[in-house]
């Protein structure tokens, strides 16, 4: 059952940056890119663990600091020749506020 | 999503199933895979094979199946219909139709010739006889093994490089093998005659026979109707059973021709690869581009990514001509060519020779810069010699030890294993990233790679510091055989622009642009919002240029220069406060001791920048450090500043000549602060000893009794690098303008991520002193222009200890 949770305002995501949300023993990174679209990505690289959260964004991926993996933020898959899932959690824009299921991440690869 | 309905698909029709079209289709189905519908012509009865790797295949070496790039399946998997073993003989252009000799009509909207090219063969009698062939395709390989089973003397016509490969495999097979060739040496067209005659003694010496300066006048039938023997113009003769034609190829442009496209020498085609008809694009050896139909895969393949890129209808790139080198691929022999071997006026060459060793090296130069070159023997450094010529860089630095190869060029670093061919596969290439040579050949033949970029993003390899650059090239080149690395002649700064770093940053400052987005949308960039290289490097160009004026854009800043901290494996942040000059006092210390405690920081390091390091602070906590610490940034996060090292000078120690630490205190704190194309790291000595090793550094400073030496351009780093001597000044105040300027510079025309030593390998030593010490009204505005940069930054720790500033940026939300 989807739960959504009250995360934040959009502008207390700064665009093309991330913000990390703790969710009990989960920590999550909430994108917001340049068209506005927020996106919601366990904070963890498929590659070594890196934390997603402090990369860069561009269109709708992210790179990772630590080796420079690109991730898509819609489904937390590395992008070719790279492969591996960061798990993927709903997450919503309402009236300007952003909204974020932690119940029900998927990952793409499973 | 392709909204498209799949009848409203337009049609692309591709003649020729070689390498340059495939590619052209392969990378058509990254950008736009459900566009067209595709169907494709193949006069061969095979897949895309590798056509560059039948001389193994002749030689026994590899096997057909080895060198089939694109199977089957992948036409079927990709939607693509494929029809083998159909020519293609007409192009109805008002009908946009194209007709098969067995009359078949397929209609396009646009239509892809990749025709490739034809052999050409010697219009004399006996040229039809059965025996006589070309080399050209898997049929004529089947030809010269069949025969190479049945008869005993073969004939190449041609000593090129075509022709020696083909002598070589029939050899292999059992033959007895005679080249012919009109010319008075060996590969006219890529050797010059010493490296030929030691070619050619090589080859007599595994059983090759030469018949140079021949001219043939008639192929003379035998009694069964097969060739028998080759008679010449002279009177001579040679038995044979077997004649290979190698004298040629002309690119293949009977359907053009026939369909009135403009023709001359190849298809013509613009820079986009269109040709006279709009709806018909051309690439690979059928093409004429400027002029030149090429017969290399490498710019064959970058013809293929921009016909592509206008066929998905991107419209924004442009192919502008390769450099290219040669390699011959015949085991057991060295030989590498590029550019203007021969030279001529205005040139100069530098030789080395040793005919007992069978070594021959020749490099070309002119205005400073290589412009060709022909190794026989010892080929370990064309890759090499191949990306300076191909970069136009100056050599005059290098002259002296050019001949002696990389690892002479005072490199005593990780890049000085340089022999690709004798690497065992579990010996290592690239060390940052773990990868074997076994594991980059296995990608190599099994992924069908071509260049650096794809070796780098499938294995790895040479993707973090890139000293390994020259290893990968040589396995590349070594596997994938023959020419292979021929990037274009002017980098652009990544995947989303054409344009090269110069371009960008000389549009910056003509058109004043003071935003990531505005570069962006004034050089019609090709993704959305760039990436995490070309972000980066903008966003220093831009505050690099307009100080004070552009804004700093922290989401393109990466991670360590967004918190101000080095961000480690565990996704902690490390954090060096500064000491200037490798200076502190008790009081500094007791606070780092109770900040270390307080924060349960669990590793306190000494660096070798002559600073303390504290390891594993979490992101969080960043902030209340730093207002504990209360000591300035160090830095050791950025592109920037990061320390002066110095020696006790003549303060204290009993040899010092000059106050180094002074001087060094005095540098740190004058160019605090400062943002560069990379890391910048200074030394200041107080005497010849040296024990602030200021020969590794950006700027070393040593203090003699008769004043400062400034040196430049040193790096302790991938590849150890001596600093280079500058100039000899009198007073503190000339050290400091000097440096200052030195900095500038680098800072206004370094390439992002380029060091000093990378700067100034690039624009040439003679240059910079040009600027630095002949120009003193233009060193004093580089420094001024320094000054005036540094006069608006501010300490980024005091900006978010004390100011509150990006407090965001290090608070985690909870849920």
């Amino acid at each position: 059952m989807t739960q959504w949770l009250e995360v934040c305002d959009l502008t207390e995501i700064p665009q093309l940056g991330a913000r990390v949300v703790n969710h009990g023993d989960l920590t999550i990174a909430v994108f917001r890119n340049a068209d506005d679209e927020v996106f919601a990505l366990e904070d963890r690289c498929p590659h070594k663990g890196g934390p997603l959260s402090q990369g860069i964004v561009h269109g709708r991926k992210v790179t990772c600091p630590l080796h420079g993996w690109n991730v898509e933020l819609i489904s937390g898959c590395a992008v070719a020749p790279d492969v591996g899932c960061a798990r993927e959690f709903p997450v919503k824009l309402e009236a300007g506020r952003v909204w974020l299921d932690c119940t029900t991440g998927v990952c793409a690869a499973a | 999503m392709d909204m498209t309905p799949p009848d409203k698909k337009m049609k692309l029709v591709m003649v020729g199933n070689g390498m340059a079209g495939v590619r052209a289709l392969e990378e058509l189905l990254k950008l736009a895979p459900d566009m067209y519908d595709v169907t494709v012509f193949g006069a061969e009865p095979h897949p895309n094979y590798n056509r560059i790797l039948l001389s193994p295949v002749l030689a026994g070496e590899q096997t057909v199946d080895d060198i089939v790039l694109n199977p089957l399946d992948w036409y079927s998997e990709n939607n693509i219909t494929l029809h083998v073993g159909k020519k293609v003989v007409k192009i109805d252009r008002t009908h946009r139709e194209v007709e098969t000799s067995d009359g078949m009509r397929v209609g396009y909207d646009r239509l892809l010739l990749a025709t490739g090219s034809n052999p050409f063969i010697l219009p004399v009698p006996g040229a039809d006889l059965p025996g006589v062939i070309s080399f050209r395709d898997i049929a004529d390989v089947d030809a010269m093994v069949l025969a190479s089973s049945q008869y005993q003397h073969a004939v190449v016509i041609g000593g090129g490089l075509l022709g020696l490969e083909a002598a070589n495999g029939l050899m292999k097979r059992g033959m007895q093998v005679s080249v012919v060739h009109i010319g008075p040496w060996l590969m006219e067209r890529q050797l010059d005659e010493p490296a030929a005659r030691l070619l050619q003694k090589s080859l007599e010496e595994k059983g090759m026979k030469f018949l140079l300066q021949k001219q043939t006048a008639e192929l003379v039938r035998g009694e069964s109707g097969r060739v028998c023997a080759i008679k010449f113009k002279d009177g001579d003769s040679a038995p044979a059973d077997l004649v290979v034609m190698a004298v040629g190829i002309r690119p293949n442009t009977e359907l053009a021709e026939s369909s009135g496209l403009h023709c001359n020498r190849g298809v013509v085609v613009n820079d986009t690869m269109q040709t006279f008809d709009p709806r018909i694009y051309s690439v690979g050896e059928c093409a004429a581009h400027r002029g030149i139909a090429y017969g290399l895969v490498a710019p064959l393949f970058e013809q293929a990514k921009v016909a592509a890129n206008h066929l998905a209808q991107h419209g924004i790139s442009r192919y502008q001509g390769s450099v290219t080198s040669t390699k011959l691929k015949v085991t057991g022999i060295d030989l590498f060519s590029a550019g203007d071997f021969m030279g001529g006026e205005g040139t100069e060459s530098i030789l080395y020779s040793d005919p007992i060793g069978g070594v021959y090296k020749k490099l070309v130069i002119r205005d400073n810069k290589l412009v060709g070159g022909v190794m026989y023997g010892d080929t370990v450094d064309g890759a090499w010699y191949f990306s300076l010529l191909r970069d136009g860089k100056n050599v005059n630095e290098l002259r002296d030890h050019l001949m002696f190869g990389q690892d002479h060029c005072g490199n005593l670093g990780h890049s000085g294993i340089n022999k690709a061919a004798s690497m065992t596969d579990d010996m290592e290439v690239c060390g940052c990233n773990g990868v074997c040579k076994g594991d980059i050949v296995k990608a190599i033949r099994e992924k069908g790679l071509f260049t650096l970029e794809d070796v780098r993003k499938h294995t790895k390899a040479s993707s973090s510091c890139g000293s390994c650059t020259g290893l990968v090239e040589q396995i590349l080149a070594v596997t994938a055989g023959g020419d292979y690395s021929a990037t274009p002649k002017t980098k652009s700064m990544c995947g989303c622009t054409e344009h090269t770093h110069e371009e960008v940053r000389a549009a910056i400052r003509q058109n004043k642009l003071l935003t990531i987005p505005q570069v962006q949308q004034f050089m019609e960039w090709d993704t959305p919002n760039g990436c995490a290289s070309c972000r980066t490097a903008l966003n220093y160009y831009l505050i690099s240029t307009w100080p004070g004026e552009a804004e700093d854009d922290p989401q393109s800043r990466f991670i360590n220069e967004r918190a101000h901290a080095n961000i480690q494996k565990d996704g902690t942040y490390s954090v060096i406060p500064r000491m200037w000059g490798g200076n502190t006092t008790p009081s500094e210390l007791r606070r780092i001791a109770t900040v270390a405690e307080k924060y349960n920081i669990p590793t306190v390091h000494v660096t070798g920048g002559q600073r303390i390091d504290l390891l594993g602070v979490k992101k969080e906590d960043l902030p209340k450090v730093w207002a504990d610490l209360d000591m300035p940034s160090g830095h050791a996060y950025g592109k920037a500043l990061r320390t002066v090292k110095t020696c006790v000078g003549s303060e204290w120690c009993r040899f010092g000549t000059q106050n180094s630490t002074q001087m060094g205190i005095d540098l740190e704190k004058a160019f605090f602060k400062m943002w560069a194309p990379h890391k910048v790291k200074l030394a200041v000595s107080g005497c010849p000893r040296n024990c602030a090793e200021v020969a590794i550094k950006d700027v070393g400073i040593i203090g003699v009794d008769s004043g400062w030496e400034i040196y430049v351009a040193g790096n302790g780093g991938i590849k150890t690098e001596v600093a280079q001597f500058l100039i000899k000044v009198k007073t503190e105040a000339e050290v400091m303008e000097y440096s200052g300027a030195f900095l500038q510079l680098y800072r206004e025309e370094g390439r992002y991520l380029d060091r000093t030593v990378h700067y100034v390998e690039r624009v040439g030593l003679d240059y910079v002193k040009k600027k630095i010490l002949d120009d003193h009204e233009g060193r004093r505005a580089l420094y001024e222009r320094l000054m005036f940069a540094l006069s608006v930054e501010k300490d980024p720790w005091v900006e978010r200890a004390k100011e509150g500033k990006f407090a965001q940026e290090f608070a985690a939300l909870t849920v």
